[in-house]
């Protein structure tokens, strides 16, 4: 565990004079999402930017620095019984913290327990003037300034480098069970949104190759009694199958070469009429597509759904991957890109073409 | 605000009249006076006109206007902020929302509202109890408060630690921005590509643009919830007690704790039976299934009981439940009956300086010879001292300000910040410049002037300026150091 944030204060001010932009990285594990990084850029590197500064589990929240591996900070939590509750992916062992906010990375209980945006307090970040800054706090409730931190998740690097972030854990359930059922697709979404309405510990609802899985977390009592009274399967291996759906791990992921597009959007919206094959996860509200298209094509069928559609992995990272942006929109986040990175130092187009 | 206006108020008012019903459009200072402040009424400004649109399109339309003549607009909810952030700008206008009160959509299936900005906080929740389900966050002014205020100052509640605050309970808000444009930030999924401007604009105040709609989450009501109240005979023991819980593994649905001043003045008021002798009482209520509640529940009053509980209640009814909340929700109104006036904070510190922070506050309260009594959000560490005073006591208001600003410096020192739900405001801002350092602040100036070039919406609230900061910090040092001297003097 180390503190390099003057070495890391040290080569944005370096770049800046030297009119330089700089290609932010943590753990490299998720060199394959957004647009293609520039390749004038040079490296600003987190990855040796790492170690756990503060943790109180009474508190429940956890300060690392930004290149601090999930695995150690799980490792850590896990000691006291505690667990980063929006099941972060990981794409890798060196899967980092930073990156984890920076692509606003969430597992298959995000629609029940949050997002990572959801989690986090506060930030330290490095902007573009090579300014060390900090917005939000270590206290659960903190309305002081313009939310910063949360600004961040997505941003995929574009407003500065996130060097330290302060996250609220939370305790891991007691209990997990995994229910599993045949259901066919037009079935299933009304299905997961009605379970999703009963006050039940449900933490996961996903549906893959005509199967429907639910999982219960929390009490024994009460996930057993719910287990008891819900239709579906009990599954044995429950939670390596959440595990490869969280890490894009599972065979819809890897058993094919098409692109992977990534549809947010209404939990209970009708299926976009788009032969290939989906997995649904969150209820319904993320929906992976595998299948040779055009983001622009894509864009009003994810509309019609009330959401939105992205280029998550494959295809053509040239050309854009993220949704497009009214104009007013466009605009505004020009502004705030620059009133962070007035020079436009970090990560040059890697979320847009025009950031 | 750059620019000088470039249009007359009667000029304006006839602009406004062109378009909306003129009984709509108030000019007279008469009419004037109700919308002076907010729910903190220590501040007060008249506008130089109010405006109550009923369309989105005529909302657009005066923001336009406004921004083309270079006048402030203050956007206005149910009035019932605590920080002054709907205080009026004098050459200004104030844009109230009252009028958008309906709720547009309710998908059960979905689980989520879509509602116009003036809906109040528990209607939300009365509608959608029919199909069992609620809204998460419930600030104690939910009777009153609209969810446009609400996404303006993030506003929380009692069951924040487990069910979070409004920027975690909504999907979308459509909002128009300085410049006119009318923009949605967010969707129906749960998350967008890019920046989260969304969450950005939450607990903006005002200042990034007019929320015109809003999309929120709803959840399924919990099949049961219990309360236990808990005496303690040390505020120490109260707090032990709280991170006891947390480290069970229990999560709360809600976590309150009251100090002995607090538990007195609420008894008396609605004779909830509280125990009375008791220097702390925390609040625990546990929510969930039946199998839940029962098994967290009795684990729960075996962790108090093994640190120190002198008393133990359970309810064991609804009716219990409501009349053991009652106390802690009516706490504000109680404290107004012991004393003619209160000022009410909202630092929040981490929950393990619990004991420190509260007894400096009573040292501080026999230095400014005020009473305090504290009401305390204690799963998250939201504090709310009630500071007494009698504003027709000539000093009062004053010792109770500087009280106030100790307090939140306070928070700071340990490690907390300043505002908790309750926002910056106007009261707040001092001490925005002991929470940031001055490229902080600047930082925040940029992304406003990002969204609001000329500075027109909400100009003067939320952001001190960086000389005025200089200013209070080199002032706030002297009267620091002052005080260090009389003290060894003393």
């Amino acid at each position: 565990m180390a503190d390099q944030i003057q070495e890391l204060q040290e080569q944005v001010l370096q770049a800046r004079r030297n009119k330089q932009t700089l290609n932010i990285v943590g753990g490299g594990t998720k060199a394959f999402m957004g647009r293609l990084a520039s390749a004038d850029a040079s490296t600003l590197s987190l990855a040796g930017h790492t170690g756990i500064v503060e943790y109180h589990p009474v508190e429940l929240v956890l300060t690392a620095r930004a290149g601090t591996p999930l695995q150690d900070i799980e490792a850590a939590l896990a000691e006291h019984g505690q667990c980063l509750h929006f099941e972060p992916p990981r794409f890798g062992d060196r899967s980092t913290i930073g990156g984890t906010l920076a692509c606003n990375l969430s597992g298959p209980a995000r629609p029940w327990s949050g997002s990572v945006r959801d989690q986090v307090l506060g930030i330290r970040l490095l902007n573009g003037k090579g300014e060390h800054l900090r917005f939000g706090g270590e206290v659960l409730k903190n309305v002081a300034g313009y939310d910063v931190s949360r600004l961040q998740a997505g941003a995929m690097g574009t407003l500065g480098a996130i060097t330290e972030i302060s996250l609220k854990v939370m305790p891991k359930p007691a209990t997990t069970v995994t229910l599993v059922q045949d259901m066919a697709l037009d079935e299933v979404i009304h299905y997961m949104n009605k379970r999703s309405g009963e006050p039940k510990p449900i933490t996961g609802a996903c549906w893959v190759d005509g199967k429907v899985y639910l999982r219960l977390a929390g009490a024994r009592s009460a996930v057993d009694a719910t287990a008891e009274k819900w239709s579906g399967v009990v599954m044995a291996q429950g939670d390596q199958f959440w595990q490869q759906v969280r890490d894009l791990q599972h065979d819809f992921f890897k058993a094919s070469e098409a692109p992977l597009w990534r549809f947010s959007v209404g939990s209970a919206a009708t299926m976009p009429a788009l032969e290939g094959r989906w997995l649904l996860d969150w209820a319904g509200a993320q929906r992976w597509y595998r299948g040779q298209a055009t983001l622009s094509d894509l864009e009003p069928l994810a509309r019609a759904a009330g959401g939105q559609v992205s280029l998550f992995r494959g295809g053509d990272r040239a050309g854009e991957v993220m949704p497009a942006q009214p104009e007013a929109l466009k605009t505004i986040q020009r502004r705030v890109k620059n009133s962070f990175d007035p020079d436009g130092i970090f990560n040059p187009g890697r979320l847009y073409s025009w950031l | 605000m750059t620019d000088k206006p470039t249009i007359s108020r009667e000029q304006l008012a006839d602009t406004f009249r062109q378009f909306i019903d003129p009984a709509f459009v108030i000019s007279d200072d008469e009419t004037l006076k109700p919308y002076e402040c907010d729910g903190l009424a220590m501040y007060r400004e008249l506008p130089m006109l109010v405006v109550l649109p009923d369309t989105v399109a005529h909302v657009q339309r005066v923001i336009c206007i406004c921004h083309e003549h270079n006048i402030p607009v203050v956007a206005r909810g149910a009035g019932t902020g605590l920080c002054a952030g709907a205080m009026p700008h004098k050459e200004g206008v104030v844009l109230s929302l009252a009028r958008f009160d309906r709720i547009l959509e309710l998908d059960p299936l979905a689980r989520t509202a879509r509602l116009q900005p003036g809906v109040r906080n528990l209607a939300i929740s009365e509608e959608a109890a029919q199909y069992g389900l609620y809204y998460g966050p419930d600030p104690s002014s939910q009777i009153a408060c609209s969810i446009g205020g609400n996404v303006a100052e993030n506003a929380g509640g009692v069951h924040c630690l487990k069910y979070g605050l409004t920027v975690h309970n909504i999907l979308s808000v459509e909002m128009i921005t300085a410049e006119g444009d009318r923009v949605t930030l967010g969707s129906d999924g749960l998350d967008c590509s890019g920046m989260d401007l969304l969450a950005l604009i939450t607990g903006s105040e005002g200042l990034l643009g007019v929320v015109t709609e809003v999309k929120v989450k709803l959840l399924p009501k919990p099949e049961v919830a219990q309360v236990i109240i808990a005496g303690f005979d040390s505020i120490e023991k109260a707090g032990d007690a709280v991170g006891g819980i947390i480290s069970h593994g229990i999560i709360p649905g809600g976590l309150e704790m009251m100090d002995s001043h607090a538990i007195i003045a609420t008894d008396d008021f609605c004779h909830a039976g509280y125990p009375r002798e008791a220097k702390a009482l925390l609040l625990c209520e546990v929510d969930g299934t039946e199998e839940e509640v029962q098994q967290h529940i009795a684990e729960a009053e075996a962790v108090f009981r093994k640190l120190g509980a002198t008393s133990i209640r359970t309810s064991q009814s609804e009716e219990e439940r409501a009349l053991l909340w009652k106390g802690r929700k009516s706490a504000f109104p109680a404290v107004g009956r012991i004393s003619p006036d209160y000022y009410c904070m909202d630092g929040t510190i981490p929950r393990r300086y619990l004991a420190r922070v509260l007894l400096a506050m009573e040292k501080m309260a026999e230095e400014f010879a005020l009473r305090v009594a504290n009401v305390f959000h204690a799963g998250d560490g939201n504090l709310h001292p009630l500071i007494l005073f009698d504003a027709n006591v000539p000093g009062e208001l004053e010792s109770a300000e500087a009280f106030g600003s100790r307090i939140l410096e306070l928070c700071v020192e340990v490690g907390g910040c300043i505002t908790g739900e309750h926002g910056v405001g106007v009261e707040k801002i001092r001490q925005m410049a002991v929470q940031f350092n001055d490229n902080e602040l600047q930082q925040f100036h940029d992304i406003k002037a990002a969204f609001d070039p000329t500075g027109i919406l909400n100009p003067g609230k939320g952001v001190p300026t960086l000389r005025f900061c200089q200013e209070y910090r080199s002032i706030e040092h002297k009267q620091h150091k002052h005080e260090q001297v009389e003290a060894s003097h003393g």
